[in-house]
């Protein structure tokens, strides 16, 4: 699945700016994301990319700006204009978001199907055997043994969380999903089958994805484009082979020139 | 030629400025210029470190230019690569313009089979005709079939750069960017890479290539450019 013949974006941020107190996060974010595509925002810790996820998801009201979505029905509202009643619904259903943590996006205390199933019920699912049948059919496709299905997560490894929060947020035949460093903190080898996994998934539903990393393998692994932050801003944008292969600003060289050859 | 140049380069010129020494500018070449058609090959030659490699990934928008501009007619439009948006330049990469080195970007877990017919079936072909085909390409590589199925990760360094060759050779792009493609092959996979050239030319797609074996450079080249030239360092 690709995005030709697809003639509108389907996010639209413009001007965006968040500020705490004085101290300011982001600044003067403008963008589009299209249908299908995968953005990477790259930048150290404290560059603002996490405070732009969570403008972008809106989970955080900006100070100024807007983010404007593609809705089913074709309208495309600022998100901050909606009720929070219809910004929850999308979350739940038209939205995934990947959280570095599984902890954050999982419940511990209840079994990795019903953590599953949870999104198939908030979209109105009540049949039990259904319900049931597509979590252990996404367990398998994030490559976990259905015998786990009434496990908790808590007993499951770090890898085989994430890959269960992945299913958590793709059950529902999100559109986009947002992705918050979804391979720190784990092991190399674990992290090359999450991105591998991912990858595949991404391209099969043809997802429009945008992932917070500070690593810029990642970033060339996953996504088709780039955003740079330093200190709030963007300071350099494009195709994400073309930003690493030929990278204009001196930060960005600075970034590129600091990966560890193997 | 009476028809129109699928490819167009005018006053196309790069430098590097290299932020983390001191913001030095290294200029590369000024002002290079020339226009392929469709069914031509045009090869660049020029000694190591001319900046023949960094022309080609300029017109498939991986390297940035600093002035100048490279008109790719497609179909009914033109596009400037210099000025166009991520997202033009991704879609001519899908439909318009192939790039081949001799490097295979392995993708982990998706095998040879996949990897070379993925690049037909993205411009829309059927998955079964596109299998079809990257078997036929791969089989001319004389890569074995019993690696079809498996990710080429482990395959040998001829390996993997063959499955390259197939990916690029597979899609049907009317303009095609080859950056080597026979560096290290044997002579009778050299002489299919040639054979590969010649049927896409037949079939009218436009090549620029780089070429450092001479016997086939002078087999598939219509035209050369020497790039030596347009060098900044030589005019100095």
């Amino acid at each position: 699945m690709n995005s030709a013949g697809v003639d509108s974006p389907l996010l639209r941020c413009s001007d965006l700016s968040k500020y705490y107190g004085r101290q300011p996060g982001c600044i003067d974010v403008s963008f589009e994301l299209w249908p299908g595509e995968v953005l990477a925002i790259v930048g150290e810790s404290g560059s603002g990319k996490t405070t732009l996820l969570n403008c972008l998801s809106a989970n955080l009201e900006p100070t100024s700006g807007t983010v404007e979505y593609a809705m089913r029905d074709g309208t495309m509202p600022n998100l901050f204009d909606l009720g929070e009643a219809e910004r929850r619904f999308l979350m739940r259903t038209d939205w995934g978001f990947v959280h570095q943590n599984p902890a954050d996006g999982l419940r511990m205390a209840v079994s990795a199907g019903a953590n599953v199933g949870e999104r198939l019920m908030a979209v109105g699912e009540r049949h039990y055997g259904k319900i049931r049948h597509s979590a252990s059919d996404w367990l398998e496709r994030v490559e976990i043994e259905t015998g786990r299905i009434d496990d908790y997560p808590r007993t499951f490894s770090g890898g085989m969380r994430q890959r269960l929060q992945i299913a958590c947020n793709l059950i529902s035949a999100p559109r986009l999903v947002f992705m918050d460093e979804p391979t720190g903190g784990l092991d190399v080898s674990v992290q090359a089958r999450i991105l591998d996994l991912l990858r595949g998934l991404v391209s099969d539903l043809g997802l429009s994805v945008i992932v917070v990393t500070h690593d810029l393998a990642v970033a060339r692994l996953l996504s088709h484009r780039m955003m740079v932050m330093k200190d709030g801003r963007v300071i350099e944008s494009g195709l994400t082979d073309q930003v690493l292969d030929d990278p204009q600003e001196a930060y960005s060289q600075l970034l590129v020139s600091s990966i560890l050859q193997v | 030629m009476i028809t129109e140049p699928v490819l167009r380069l005018s006053d196309v010129s790069k430098s590097f400025t290299m932020h983390l020494r001191g913001g030095i500018s290294l200029p590369v070449f000024e002002d290079v210029a020339f226009a392929v058609h469709a069914g031509e090959c045009v090869v660049l030659t020029g000694p190591s470190g001319i900046g023949k490699s960094s022309i080609l990934k300029m017109i498939y928008g991986n390297y940035r230019t600093q002035k100048g501009n490279i008109v790719v007619k497609s179909q009914l439009t033109e596009t400037d690569i210099v000025s166009a948006s991520a997202r033009e330049i991704m879609t001519l990469r899908r439909n318009t313009i192939g790039y081949i080195s001799q490097f295979l970007r392995v993708i982990p877990r998706i095998s040879a089979l996949d990897i070379v017919a993925g690049a037909a079936v993205e411009q829309g072909r059927d998955k079964s005709l596109a299998q079809a085909a990257a078997a036929s390409v791969l089989s001319r590589l004389n890569v074995p079939e019993k690696l079809w199925h498996l990710p080429p990760a482990t395959f040998s360094g001829g390996e993997q750069q063959r499955v390259n060759i197939a990916r690029g050779f597979v899609a049907e792009y009317p303009i095609l960017l080859l950056d080597e493609p026979t560096a290290s092959l044997d002579a009778a996979n050299r002489a299919v890479v040639v054979e590969l050239i010649e049927e896409k030319k037949a079939a009218g797609c436009a090549i620029v290539g780089i070429f450092h074996d001479a016997d086939v450079r002078d087999e598939v080249a219509d035209r050369t450019i020497d790039v030596t030239e347009y060098s900044v360092s030589a005019a100095a």
